[in-house]
């Protein structure tokens, strides 16, 4: 049996005093989709950021495929790092760079593709997140909602086995965050990739999960389905999914 | 409170000493991943659009600055050396200070304003953009497709670029003294060529090399480490600008040590005054 894709074994992580991570238990299955949810700065993208080691915990082990990765040095990271997308949340795309350049990237680094090959998988993946055409835009050109699917057509330019979104329709209107929804549900789908996304916006976790789970003063408070999600009896869980707030936080704008 | 401006003193100490230390494993990264495996044509190509914007686009202000310091310092000592009836020798001290010392450090200074702030802005924004970290997560070397273009452009083209300066500092020195001044041209340059030999243009060469690499790492490390926001680029810049001249200057006095030493010790002590 093999085993699972991503692995947290309590991990821990602090930033001079404040405890972000505080022994995060968690196994991600090959093929699922699985949502963490949480309020601003809960550490949902610190926990995205272990994944791919750009972090690295106080305490505890975080594996890949079986394999422990948070002790790697840098460049023993790059073999995992090839497996993975990451979608940031403001694109990161080089802008430097026009659209075309910044899909090619991954691919002139890592794929042996002679230049015309590269040009048709850039078209191809263009193609595949809906903005054909484009590759010889620069980013700041585009629209938010153009900028996250370039940014995404990138993220997938090796089709990675693992895709992470951090916050992946943060900014966007209803509509464009409903056409990203579309695209995290329709990658999973075609190129059977595992979907590890952050998010605070329940609309979204709701359509692309299989899984939920939510972070709340560094742990996991809860680990379900979107119906168990919605149908918790956790306070903390119930005012987030609903989007109210709380008698604490009520009391704080009354004064 | 003397505790608490004890434990502030010490605080900032430990600071200090870990930026430095930082510095340190930054450089020494930036030089390890500088090997043979580097120079590919892959990685070559990143050199050619770094220079240009280091050294093409440094050469307008560089020479406006060597040539107008040549003309100052004829202007300014003029005056003095007519009083000793000696005003004929100025090409050589002018020429010798534009060469070995102002002409090296004020280019560098004007690079490390120019160049190093526009690295640091350029890779801080990267930097607070995630830009970096998606570089590192594609699985391509930061150090390599960013720091190491950047260092060898700095490195390569501020000796030529200090080069350009002097060149237009001897010759302000002389438009000045010659054209404007009256002193003839045959002695003006006669006593240059005695006062100037070829260890003081190695000297102000070599010591370039080492301020465009100060200027280099300076400006690429200040980018990587900015804070958040605007406002953490912002200050990074100006911190990257002063702790660049900060380096040129200490760098300046140990070649000038240095190098007078090893002169010394080779050829004994030679006055530009005598003969």
């Amino acid at each position: 049996m093999l085993p699972p894709i991503v692995e947290f074994r309590d991990v821990a992580k602090r930033f001079g005093n404040l405890v972000v991570l505080d022994g995060i238990n968690l196994s991600i299955q090959r093929g699922q989709s699985i949502v963490i949810i949480g309020a601003s700065g809960s550490g949902k993208s610190v926990m995205l950021k272990h994944v791919v080691g750009l972090l690295k915990p106080e305490r505890g082990q975080i594996l890949f495929d079986g394999q422990r990765i948070d002790t790697l040095p840098e460049r023993h990271l790059m073999p995992i790092r090839q497996r993975c997308g990451f979608l940031f949340q403001m694109g990161a795309l080089f802008d430097s760079l026009t659209v075309g350049e910044n899909i090619a990237f991954p691919l002139a680094e890592h794929a042996r593709m002679s230049p015309s090959q590269i040009r048709l998988t850039v078209a191809h993946r263009l193609l595949m997140v809906g903005l054909p055409g484009i590759e010889n835009q620069m980013p700041a050109e585009l629209s938010g909602g153009q900028r996250k699917r370039v940014a995404l057509a990138r993220a997938i330019a090796l089709e990675p086995e693992v895709i992470l979104y951090d916050e992946p329709t943060t900014g966007l209107d209803p509509v464009r965050a409903d056409v990203i929804n579309e695209l995290i549900v329709k990658f999973q789908r075609e190129l059977r990739t595992t979907s590890i996304v952050v998010t605070h916006d329940m609309a979204s976790a709701f359509k692309v999960a299989d899984r939920i789970v939510m972070l709340h003063e560094g742990k996991l408070i809860i680990d379900g389905s979107p119906q168990e999600i919605r149908d918790s009896p956790n306070p903390i869980v119930h005012h987030f999914v609903v989007g109210e707030a709380d008698e604490k936080e009520l009391a704080v704008l009354k004064g | 409170m003397p505790a608490r401006f004890i434990v502030h003193v010490g605080q900032k100490t430990t600071d200090t000493l870990a930026a430095v230390g930082e510095f340190a494993q930054f450089a020494f990264r930036t030089f390890f991943s500088l090997g043979p495996s580097w120079f590919r044509w892959r990685n070559i190509r990143l050199i050619v659009p770094q220079m240009y914007d280091v050294g093409t686009k440094s050469v307008p202000v560089v020479g406006v600055v060597g040539a107008f310091i040549g003309m100052v310092l004829a202007v300014e000592g003029y005056t003095q050396f007519k009083a000793l009836g000696q005003e004929n020798r100025m090409g050589s001290v002018i020429n010798v200070s534009v060469i070995k010392q102002i002409g090296p450090v004020l280019a560098a200074v004007m690079l490390a304003g120019r160049v190093g702030g526009a690295l640091t802005a350029e890779l801080g924004t990267m930097n607070v953009t995630e830009q970096i970290d998606a570089m590192r997560v594609i699985g391509a070397d930061p150090f390599r497709v960013l720091v190491i273009p950047r260092f060898l452009a700095c490195v390569l083209l501020t000796p030529l670029l200090t080069i350009f300066s002097d060149f237009l500092g001897v010759v302000g020195g002389w438009l000045i003294c010659v054209k404007n001044l009256g002193i003839p041209n045959d002695p003006y340059w006669r006593y240059s060529a005695m006062g100037v030999d070829n260890w003081q243009i190695f000297e102000g060469i070599t010591k370039s090399i080492f301020f465009g690499g100060a200027i280099g790492l300076i400006g690429c490390y200040k980018g990587f480490t900015c804070g958040a926001g605007a406002s953490g680029v912002g200050r990074a810049c100006t911190e990257s600008f002063v702790s660049s001249f900060m380096a040129i200057i200490i760098l300046n006095f140990f070649f000038a040590q240095v190098s007078k030493d090893w002169y010394i010790a080779i050829y004994g002590v030679i006055s530009m005054f005598a003969g």
